[in-house]
Order: C-alpha cells, then structure tokens, then sequence
C-alpha cells in the first residue's frame, strides 16, 4: 500500500505543482484587481459604476467552468489567442476579482463617514486618504471573508483540466482509472486538505496581526 | 480678524437649515455658537471646515476664501489654497473620529509627516510637547481603542493642533463628558486661546458657554437670533426667545 502510494507521488506531485501555480497567481493578481473593481463600483460616476456593477453580475452570474471554455476556446475565434495556462489564469483572476471586489466594496462601505471626514479636515486628498486611512481598516475587516474565498479557490483550481492542465485532481482521476483504485483521489484529498488546512492557518496569523487595533 | 463669515446659505432638498449666517472671529477669541438641536450650529461649523458646500455667501480663513460667491456662482479655494486653509484650521469632531489603526502619537504626525511634508523627527518632537500639554504622555504609544472617552477627546485635540491652526473648532465638546471632564475642556480650550488661537465652539450646554466663551452666537432655525458678548448675552439680554432658552 505504502509503495503504492510512493509510486503515486510524482504525478501527483506534478500536478500538485499546477495546482498551487494557478492558485497562487490567481490569489496574487485577484486581489489587487478587486480592489480596483471595488472602488470602480462605488465611483460617483454613475456610468462607470453600473459597468462595474453589470460585470460583478456576469462574473458571479455564470459558472467559472464556462467563463474558463469562453476565453480558451471562444476568444481563438474572434482571433484572440492565449495559451492554456493563460486563459486559465485570466478566467479565475477575472471571476475571482469580481467575488474580491464585492468583499472590498462592502469592506469600504463599512468604514464610519468620520474617517473620511477625519482624513479631509487634515489635509489629505483622496488617494492618499484612502491608501493610509480607509485601506488598512477595510483589509482588517475583509479577511474572514476572504479567508472562504481562498478555501474555494484552493478547489476551484481542479477546474483548469478544463482547457486541458494537468492538476492535482486529474493526476489522481488518471491514476484512479488505470487502476481502479480509489486510492489516488484519496491521496489528492489528502493534498487539498493539507492546502486548505496552510491557508486557514495563515490567514488566521494574518487576522491576528490586525488585532492590535479595533 | 481670522475667520469671517458672510451670507452662509444652505439647504438640503429645499429643506432651509442655514439663512443667511454672518459672523466674524477675531484672533486670540472664544466663540461659542449655542441654540437647540436643528438649530443648524453642526451644519454651520461643517460649511467652514468645508465637509459640506454652501450654496451661497463668502468664508474667509486669514486672507484666503474658502469660497466666495461671484455673480451668483461659487468659487472655490483651488487644491493648493485648500490645503492651505486647512493647515489653520483645526477640528476636533464629536466623535473625534481617530484612526483607530494608529496610535495617540501617531495619529497626531500622520497630517504633518504625509501631507504637510513636515520632517517625522520635527513632527514627533511637536507631538511630544502636544501630548504634555494635554497630559497624555503615557499614553503616546496606546491605540484609541485602549483609551477612556475623555482621553480619546484629549488626543483628537492634539492631533487637530499638530499643525498650529490659527482657529480651532470644536462640535459638542462636552456631549460625553462627566462634569469634571467639562471643567477640564475648559482649562484645555482657555490654554488654547492664551496661545493666542482663535477658537469656535458649538454647543448647547449654556454653563459650557458661559464658563468659556467671550462672544455668543444664539442660532435657531438656521439664523443667528442673537449674537454679544457674554455678559450681554447672560444678563442683559432683550430676546425673549433667549431668556426662554437660558432659563431652561
């Protein structure tokens, strides 16, 4: 069993590899951008917010699986090509930028008029208000909500086999059927959890490093 | 005279809270503006630390317009001027309204070091002698969470006189304090004006007004009803409508 399961392992490994890759750069690239679509939808502008507001509906409004077959397989058509590892990434940072941005917005609408009212009698402009004051409050507030986005996204990431990547979980459905065992995809289990299990724990540090204010 | 006032006109949808408000501050003055709730005392102090727009009338901090109405438009002071105006202008809100994220200390360089581009050594130094002045030494390195209600006030007044305004205001500084804590704003707000700034206070605590001020501003209904100094305003005052309101 035990040499069963070594034997597993580089392939295992190997989509283990994909896996934290797409899951990464997603978790990199998806929260700056909700930032971003977060401030968007609550500008001013009422024309530029109810396009915010009509692509937070589109993202979060279709399956991500479909949003992924789009861009990998419907772009080519109109002549915009990505590789597979591109659209993969492009589909979770645009599907998951949409779910970040509406955790940020409703960070932000948390924050007491006060604050803002604070920041403005004492000089600062906007910008400078909003990355110094509103930002770090907001961040204090969104982590647990983040915290659950990055659990789906540590599974979510099995769904990239779509356009063809070889994650954790095709490796262990690969070796399931050649050997008709269900071993393997206990074993990518294990993994997932083993992920799962790091961010909780991580983000449970990072939410303790706000605590020092309230 | 630091601070003028000139036909301050606002209403919120149609609704008149302010009419034609006019005063003026003069250097070194305490000014309390008094009247009963809806009065329009909180809107009128935030048309002059610009939070709130006026739809008509003149302010003029110094030299310098917040704003001024010209052929029935108004103008207002460019980024610049505005950052300007601000600098002699400090606030110290009911709520104070400390960033919850920093400390005492902090919170009082934050303006000076990133917005007035003051050197942080120069700001800290300053900072220092601030919080001795307001017995808050101790507490430099506390976050406003970790602090009473009275303390809390004390380091929203440091922080709003970490850049020397010329004029301080303050909105219902007596609103959550115990009477000791009252007697302590006073002397804090009298060692203000010794230094020679000029001070706005609105409240409707008449005894607050009457221990602290040199002028009175009586307000109802978005006007100025009455407006002397003190002693005229307690004792000799004609207005019925004010001897009502002190009385009660």
């Amino acid at each position: 069993m035990l040499s069963y399961i070594l034997n597993l392992l580089p392939s295992m490994l190997e989509g283990l590899k994909m896996t934290i890759s797409v899951f990464i750069l997603t978790l990199a690239l998806s929260l700056p951008f909700g930032i971003l679509i977060a401030l968007g939808r609550l500008s001013g502008n009422k024309l530029i917010s109810s396009i915010f507001q009509l692509y937070i509906w589109v993202m979060r409004g279709t399956p991500l699986m479909l949003q992924l077959v789009f861009i990998f397989f419907g772009l080519p058509v109109v002549g915009i090509t990505f590789d597979r590892f591109d659209s993969a990434l492009l589909a979770f940072v645009l599907n998951y930028g949409a779910y970040m941005g509406e955790i940020f917005r409703a960070g932000i609408q948390s924050i007491e008029k006060g604050q803002y009212e604070a920041a403005k009698v004492l000089g600062f402009g906007p910008t400078k208000a909003f990355i110094r004051i509103i930002l770090p409050q907001v961040i204090k507030r969104v982590i647990p909500p983040i915290t659950n986005e990055v659990i789906s996204l540590v599974k979510d990431t099995s769904l990239v086999y779509i356009v063809g990547l070889g994650e954790l979980l095709r490796a262990g459905k690969i070796a399931s059927n050649r050997d008709a065992s269900l071993v393997p995809l206990a074993v990518a289990a294990g993994f997932y959890l083993i992920l799962t299990a790091l961010m909780t724990e991580g983000f449970k540090r990072y939410e303790k490093k706000y605590a020092y204010f309230e | 005279m630091v601070l003028e006032v000139k036909n301050i006109k606002k209403s919120f949808q149609g609704n008149i809270v302010l009419s034609d408000i006019s005063f003026g501050l003069d250097s070194g003055e305490v000014m309390a503006v008094v009247g009963p709730s809806g009065a329009g005392k909180t809107t009128l102090l935030r048309c002059i630390n610009a939070l709130e727009t006026s739809d008509g009338g003149s302010i003029k901090v110094d030299d310098k317009y917040l704003y001024r109405e010209e052929k029935g438009k108004m103008i207002y002071a460019d980024k610049k001027e505005m950052k300007d105006i601000r600098k002699k202008l400090g606030m110290v809100f009911q709520n104070f309204n400390l960033f919850p994220h920093k400390t005492v200390l902090e919170n009082i360089i934050e303006s000076p070091v990133n917005v007035y581009g003051v050197s942080k050594e120069e700001a800290i130094a300053e900072a220092g002698k601030l919080l001795q002045m307001l017995e808050l030494t101790e507490k430099a390195e506390a976050y406003p969470h970790q602090m009473s209600g009275g303390q809390r006030q004390r380091a929203a007044i440091a922080r709003a006189c970490a850049l020397r305004p010329s004029i301080m205001c303050f909105d219902e500084p007596t609103s959550a304090l115990d009477p000791e804590l009252t007697e302590g704003i006073a002397a804090i707000i009298e060692k203000l004006a010794g230094q020679g700034m000029s001070i706005l206070v609105i409240t409707h605590d008449m005894g607050f007004a009457k221990r602290i001020a040199d002028r009175i501003i009586f307000m109802e209904g978005g006007q100025i009803v009455h407006s002397g100094t003190k002693d005229e305003f307690f004792e000799g005052s004609d207005n019925e409508r004010v001897k009502r309101f002190i009385q009660s």
